[in-house]
Formats: structure tokens, sequence, C-alpha cells
């Protein structure tokens, strides 16, 4: 077994005086996929944001390759990507100079490989379009280029297959499993029927008593 | 069972430095604004409107203009740069760009300073730029508009670093407009008679050196303590989001 990446021991988050979740572990591998499932509010996008950094409210402990992780808080940014359900897409800015701001703070990439990146995703024809002009389906392509050029060992992505048609998802879907096969990991929630081998889940109980 | 993979982990070296981080943070917000351009014209429009209303409304008497001309213009100033800061953070926190400037491994505090930077060039400077003109209005003699420009100048980066703090507290809140005013107006208060005294000061012909040094103070003291501030208010808007 390789050594866990991410590590969450007996995490517990309390939101609006109700537990999402209590006594939550389990370790995010090289070249797994973790799906985290649970009926609406349940707390998905709750545990990827406590995963991602971006959410302190909760106990427990996070152990970034077997150390805890805020003390490596640049070494564990520096080797995470996030997408969260707001795309991080200025509709003001075109899909090129997004996807520039965007890499800008993680690693200098040459607008070759950004522009191929962009047709990579279909939106050949549209790197000089206003964001808000696109549809949304169309501005979480933009987000999803990223994927195409990253090299971080960990993402994280919520709800990633929203909005996104059916050749879209195919080809998505084919993007994770090699991402998997070459040693990544990755952490997803969506509503999607995702199958892929080497696949783990979490499961999430509503916080309702709903569908358990 | 998973079969045994090594991590090729990135290097801090392969990483961009701190300085391209903050040159693209503010770039991308210099651009973004010069694109809706009437977002920047809204906080100028008000500041100008301000400083030609009191004459009109109050009394166009040179007595009283002389007086009162460094006041209206820095209360006019200062209210014009509260209220673009609502924008500050407002639209980066809901296109989900703000999470990702978060989650950047250069330190926030130095990203959340290249982002006062651009909000300071975008409404601050632009009110300087102006000042000359007003202040000729409202008949400031020929040395105390320099230096009401000079405490402009000194000032707003002031009031864009303070206001960045509670912008980024508002953050969470449905209504922040009003929270954001009485949080930010007590600490604007200390550079407004500050500002004011000096172009008062310098009309009367007396030295204004050792004020202007402390105004210089407060920004050397914003410049370095109120970034991390922010950074530590964004941090806790967007736990709770």
């Amino acid at each position: 077994m390789s050594e866990p990446l991410l590590q969450a021991v007996n995490l517990e988050c309390e939101r609006d005086d109700r537990v999402l979740f209590r006594d939550l572990s389990f370790s995010i591998l090289p070249g797994t996929l973790i799906r985290v499932e649970g009926p609406n509010g349940s707390g998905k996008t709750t545990l990827l944001r406590i995963l991602a950094g971006l959410n302190d409210s909760y106990s427990g402990d996070l152990l970034w390759r077997g150390q805890r992780r805020d003390g490596y808080r640049e070494d564990f940014l520096r080797n995470m990507l996030y997408l969260g359900h707001r795309p991080g897409i200025k509709p003001l800015l075109t899909p090129i100079e997004n996807l520039r701001a965007l890499m800008a703070g993680r690693r200098s990439v040459p607008d070759k490989v950004l522009w191929q990146a962009l047709e990579g995703t279909g939106l050949g024809g549209f790197q000089a379009v206003p964001c808000h002009s696109l549809s949304a389906g169309q501005q979480r392509r933009v987000a999803l280029a990223r994927l195409l050029i990253a090299d971080e060992p960990l993402w994280i992505l919520d709800e990633v297959f929203t909005a996104i048609d059916i050749h879209g998802v195919a080809a998505l879907e084919k993007l994770l499993i090699e991402r998997v096969e070459n040693g990544g990991a990755i952490v997803v929630t969506t509503h999607h029927d995702l199958r892929l081998p080497a696949m783990q889940r979490v499961t999430l109980g509503g916080g309702d008593g709903y569908d358990r | 069972m998973t079969a045994e993979f090594t991590v090729n982990l990135r290097s801090p070296d392969v990483s961009v430095g701190t300085a391209t981080a903050m040159k693209a943070v503010f770039v991308r917000d210099l651009k973004i604004a010069l694109r809706q351009p009437q977002d920047l014209l809204n906080p100028l429009l008000f500041f100008v409107m301000v400083v030609t209303l009191f004459p009109l409304g109050v009394s166009p008497e040179v007595s009283f203009l002389e007086q009162a001309g460094s006041g209206i213009l820095w209360v006019a100033a200062l209210l014009s740069v509260l209220l673009s800061l609502d924008h500050l953070y407002r639209h980066d926190f809901d296109d989900g760009t703000l999470e990702q400037l978060v989650l950047q491994p250069q330190p926030l505090f130095l990203l959340v300073l290249a982002k006062s930077m651009a909000h300071w060039v975008l409404t601050g400077l632009p009110l300087v730029l102006l000042a000359p003109v007003l202040g000729v209005m409202v008949h400031l003699q020929g040395n105390s508009v320099a230096v009401l420009c000079l405490t402009l100048l000194i000032g707003t980066p002031v009031l864009s670093l303070i206001g960045s703090i509670g912008a980024a507290l508002t953050l969470g809140l449905r209504a922040a407009g009003v929270l954001l005013s009485l949080l930010i107006i007590p600490l604007y208060i200390p550079v407004l008679i500050f500002g004011t005294g000096t172009v008062m000061a310098a009309s009367e012909g007396a030295p204004v050196a050792g004020q202007l040094a402390l105004m210089g103070a407060f920004l050397v003291l914003a410049l370095t303590l109120a970034p991390f501030a922010s950074a530590a208010a964004l941090r806790i808007s967007l736990s709770n989001s």
C-alpha cells in the first residue's frame, strides 16, 4: 500500500446545532477515487471544503502525508486542486484570461498549453468571448480545463458533472479514470451515477433521517 | 488492495513566486474593473457631486469655503471610498474566485495586499487626481491645494487597507452595507482628523511636516497590519459560508 496523501481522523462537524458527521475516518491513497455520497444537506460539500482547507469549523485531525496539516499548509495547497460548485470563473474575462489567472498562482504555463486545454474541453472557438456570454455548461468547462493541465496529486472536486452534457460527462469520466490509473488521488461528490474501478465510497447519513 | 504508486509531489521551486502571484492578482483586478467602467465612475461621480453641492446648499461665500473646503473634500473622499468597498471581495466571493485565491500556496496576506493596492489604484488614486480641480473650486489657496493632494495621496491607501478588513469581515452577511459602515467609519476618523487638520494648518501658514509624518505612520501601520487582519477575516467568512 502506498502512503496516504490525506487522512481524516475522527472528523466531526456540526452545523446549525445539527451534527453532519461524527467519527468519520478515512484515508485518501494515491491511485484511488473516493466518492462522497449522501442525500442533499448531508454535508458532502462541507466535508469537501474541510478537506480542502476552506472550512475550519470541525474537530478531529487531518493528516497531510502523516503530519498534522496545519503545519504544512503551503505544501498541502501546492499539491491540492479544488474545484467548488462555484466555478471560479470571472464573467468579464475571456476563457483564456480566466485560465491564465487561475494558473498564475500555481505554475507558469505557456499560453499554447492553455489554448490546447480549452480546445480539449470543446471551447475551441470561444477563447476570445467574455465568459458572461457563455452558457453555464461552457463556464464549467472553462474551470474543468484546469484538470487537463493540472499536475497536483490530490484533486477535490465538488459536483463536477453539473451542467455538463453527455459527451462531456463521458470525457470527464475517462479523464478521472486515467488520472487514477496514473496514481492521482481524487475525492468527488456527484449525483451522477459514477462507476469507476478502484472507487471507494464515503457515505454520509442524512441529518434529517432521510434515505439512511 | 491498491497498487504501489510513487507520488510526484510538486516541489517548491516549480511553483510560482509570491511576487508573480501578487502581480497576477493585481493585473486581473485592474483588467476586470476597466471592463466595467461604470463601477469605477460611481464613487468618482459621488465625490465630485458632494463637493459641488456644498457651495450650492450651504453658502458660496469665499470665507465659508476657505474654512470648510478641506473638510468637505476629505469627507467626500472618505465616503466615496466607503461606497466602493462592498465590491472589493463580493464579486470574487459570489463567483468562487475568492476560494481559489485562498487556496493559492502563496501567503494570503500578500495576495490580499495586492487586491487592496488594486482597489486603491482604481478608487483612491482617481480621487487624488481630481482633488486639485475641486480644491481650486472651494477656494483653497496655492499651497493648501498641494498639501490637500499630498494628504489624500497618503490617506486614501489607508482607507482602502482598513476598508478591506471590514469588507472581508462582512462578506458572509446578506445585508453587509450598514454593518460595514459602522465597523469602518470609527477607524477612518483619525485619518480624517489628521487629513483635514494638515490642510487647515497649511492654509494658516503653519508647518505641516509633523502631521504629514504622522499620516505616513498611519500608512505604514495599515500596510503592515491590515493585510493580516483582512486575510484572517477572509478565512473566517469563507469558513462560515
